[in-house]
């Protein structure tokens, strides 16, 4: 009965003292909420970056065709070494690291119509193997290049979503026939979109894919542009880059060594480099993240110790009055709860709504696109309320403690 | 009522030691109207909040009602100070956010005395010093003397042994002072004891009996009209 007598009274007094109540409230909600937002806007820029990074593949080496820089086994350097469709099997088969390769025949300027609409465009040539390696998914309804489509030299078309829309417009793709330097093609898939950081010779979106047995025939090529290959593992990628070498080393005759025979682009070490300033990005936000926590701790504790000397007297009206000692610090314990509990759920509920408003904003392909995806996390929440809280009940207890632990003449007497 | 032998009272602030009281010798019966009086420092105030166990002598025996002051924990001297002993300070000490009323309630909700029962006491009290119509304001909406009778009658909510006041008057103007004292007086006429510090000899006639204090000891102690030795 009691207990709960000494309840309402709390529940009366916090009544009473809504302002410095609401003050310390919202100093607690307000830390809560600039916290939450900056690491979610962090957390959500980190999410975008991996993405961003997988739009052009995961765990890829591109390589193209170089010059020789080394006299060997006789031959002079300067060499030009170019690379061919028959490279791409031999090194598949040599290589059991290598979980995907294609080769790539570029086609620029090439004349795309559809119905009175004309643009000119890259075409690109490859194998079926590209779709999960370069991460050329289609949109529902269509696919991206098979085997038969190779074997058979068929004349389909795989088209970038922006190409498509421009070319297009809104109509259905799929199945339409479109025409390619005057040639016939049938559209079988258009890529869904993607966000793509890294590229060589433009966004995936921007261009058309077609099979490289096609595109070698109509254009009567000899030599591919590039070959692209994935690893299984990024630690096998050195081995790899070595074993091409000796590989292709050998069938063209330069020195493995020579590392102007080829030339390689490892966007593995890249991804690293990257990942690497974006844990510099997260310290930097943890950083900041931690002084906001500390500025709304010197917030709440100076509410809290501003109101000590009233609440000393007010202690000692109590004491005065017969309340026991537990009983003034079962209320400062009570107060410091609902301080810490309301703050941060205010907070917390404000981040969330802010961060599900931001996420349904369509931000486009801007940079907006890095920082549009905040994601909240419940326990940054939750360990900034406790903190702020703890910072609150520290504050206001020990005083409080202090206050009840004295004679109460000393209390009221407290200047 | 109470019986105080050899009290001492020292602050030790650690520079200084300031004796306030040096050996105080006091009886006081049941149904007595006590006034202490004395110039500022002699110890008067301490002497009140000994009483009162707002305070605790450094040395000596003290028994209230009964119950020896030293032999009892904090607690228990908690519910002495709710039970038994009812203040009235010179600055009224109400809580400044809540109202008359709850400000009269407070002692009873320690003392956890049902939601029905306060409401009877306090609305009963706040209409015996005049201010039935004054229940819902707070303290700062009310008149010094206002402020005193609020504080009187929770000083009286608990029916105490003993009614202490402080220098109630200090801080009111004579009209309001003299409205307080013979609000005191009929409170002793219905048979309650009272000790009250005052400077005010006009208020100290109004006493049973004049307990003069300086530099920390009993002067002496007068029964209005005859001289009596109150150190035994």
């Amino acid at each position: 009965m009691k207990s709960w007598y000494l309840f309402r009274l709390f529940t009366r007094e916090m009544k009473k003292q809504r302002k410095r109540i609401a003050l310390t409230v919202s100093a607690i909600a307000w830390g809560t909420l600039s916290i939450i937002l900056l690491l979610a806007f962090g957390q959500g820029l980190k999410l975008q970056l991996g993405k961003a990074n997988k739009g052009l593949g995961v765990n890829i080496v591109i390589m193209y065709g170089g010059q020789t820089s080394k006299i060997y086994q006789g031959l002079p350097r300067g060499r030009t070494i170019r690379l061919t469709d028959e490279d791409v099997t031999l090194l598949k088969e040599k290589i059991p690291q290598i979980t995907a390769i294609s080769g790539e025949y570029d086609l620029y300027g090439a004349s795309f119509t559809y119905g009175k609409k004309t643009l000119t465009e890259r075409v690109t040539g490859v194998l079926p193997a590209f779709e999960d390696m370069r991460t050329h998914f289609p949109q529902a309804g269509g696919r991206f290049i098979d085997a038969l489509d190779v074997n058979e030299r068929r004349r389909v078309v795989f088209l970038g979503d922006e190409l498509k829309q421009r070319l297009m417009g809104d109509d259905e793709a799929v199945g339409k026939i479109i025409t390619i330097n005057n040639i016939p093609f049938k559209v079988v898939g258009v890529l869904q979109k993607k966000m793509q950081m890294s590229m060589y010779g433009g966004p995936d979106a921007d261009k058309a894919v077609i099979p490289s047995s096609t595109l070698q025939t109509l254009e009567g090529r000899q030599y591919l542009n590039r070959i692209v290959y994935q690893v299984s593992d990024t630690r096998w990628a050195p081995y790899v880059e070595r074993q091409v070498f000796t590989i292709l080393g050998k069938k063209y005759r330069f020195n493995p060594d020579d590392d102007k025979a080829l030339y390689i682009w490892d966007t593995i070490k890249q991804t690293a480099i990257a990942s690497t300033i974006l844990d510099g990005i997260q310290i930097f936000l943890g950083v900041i993240g931690a002084l906001t926590i500390l500025i709304a701790s010197v917030g709440v504790a100076n509410i809290m110790y501003v109101s000590v000397k009233e609440r000393t007297r007010e202690i000692g009206v109590k004491r005065a009055l017969g309340a026991k000692r537990v009983h003034i610090r079962r209320q400062f314990i009570m107060e410091a709860l609902f301080i810490a509990i309301s703050g941060g759920l205010i907070g917390g509920a404000a981040a969330l709504i802010i961060i599900k408003i931001l996420q349904g904003i369509p931000v486009g392909d801007g940079p907006l696109q890095f920082l549009g995806k905040p994601t909240f996390s419940l326990g940054i929440a939750l360990a900034t309320a406790s903190i702020l809280g703890l910072v609150g009940l520290a504050a206001g207890y020990f005083p409080s403690r202090r206050a009840a632990a004295v004679d109460p003449v000393e209390a009221l007497r407290y200047e | 009522m109470i019986k105080m032998e050899n009290i001492w009272r020292v602050y030790d602030t650690g520079k200084i030691k300031v004796e306030a009281l040096r050996g105080i010798n006091l009886n006081i019966k049941e149904g007595e109207f006590v006034a202490i009086m004395g110039p500022s420092g002699s110890g008067k105030s301490t002497l009140m909040h000994i009483v009162g166990c707002l305070d605790t002598p450094s040395s000596g025996y003290y028994s209230l009602d009964g119950t020896v002051i030293q032999e009892v924990d904090d607690n228990q001297l908690a519910d002495i100070r709710n039970q038994k002993v009812g203040f009235v300070f010179q600055n009224f000490n109400l809580l400044t956010y809540a109202s008359a009323y709850e400000n009269v309630e407070l002692p009873l909700i320690f003392s956890g005395v049902s939601a029905a029962e306060r409401h009877r006491r306090v609305t009963d009290l706040l209409k015996r010093v005049g201010l039935a119509d004054r229940m819902d304001h707070r303290p700062n909406e009310l008149s010094g003397g206002q402020q005193q009778r609020v504080a009187i009658a929770r000083a009286l909510v608990n029916n105490p042994r003993i009614i202490l006041a402080d220098e109630p008057t200090g801080n009111l103007d004579s009209q309001s002072g003299e409205e307080i004292i013979e609000l005191f007086n009929e409170l002793w006429r219905q048979g309650n004891t009272i000790v009250m510090i005052t400077h005010d000899p006009n208020i100290s006639n109004h006493c049973e009996r004049i307990i003069r204090l300086k530099d920390g000891l009993i002067e002496n102690g007068v029964y209005q009209g005859e001289a009596a030795d109150i150190g035994k």
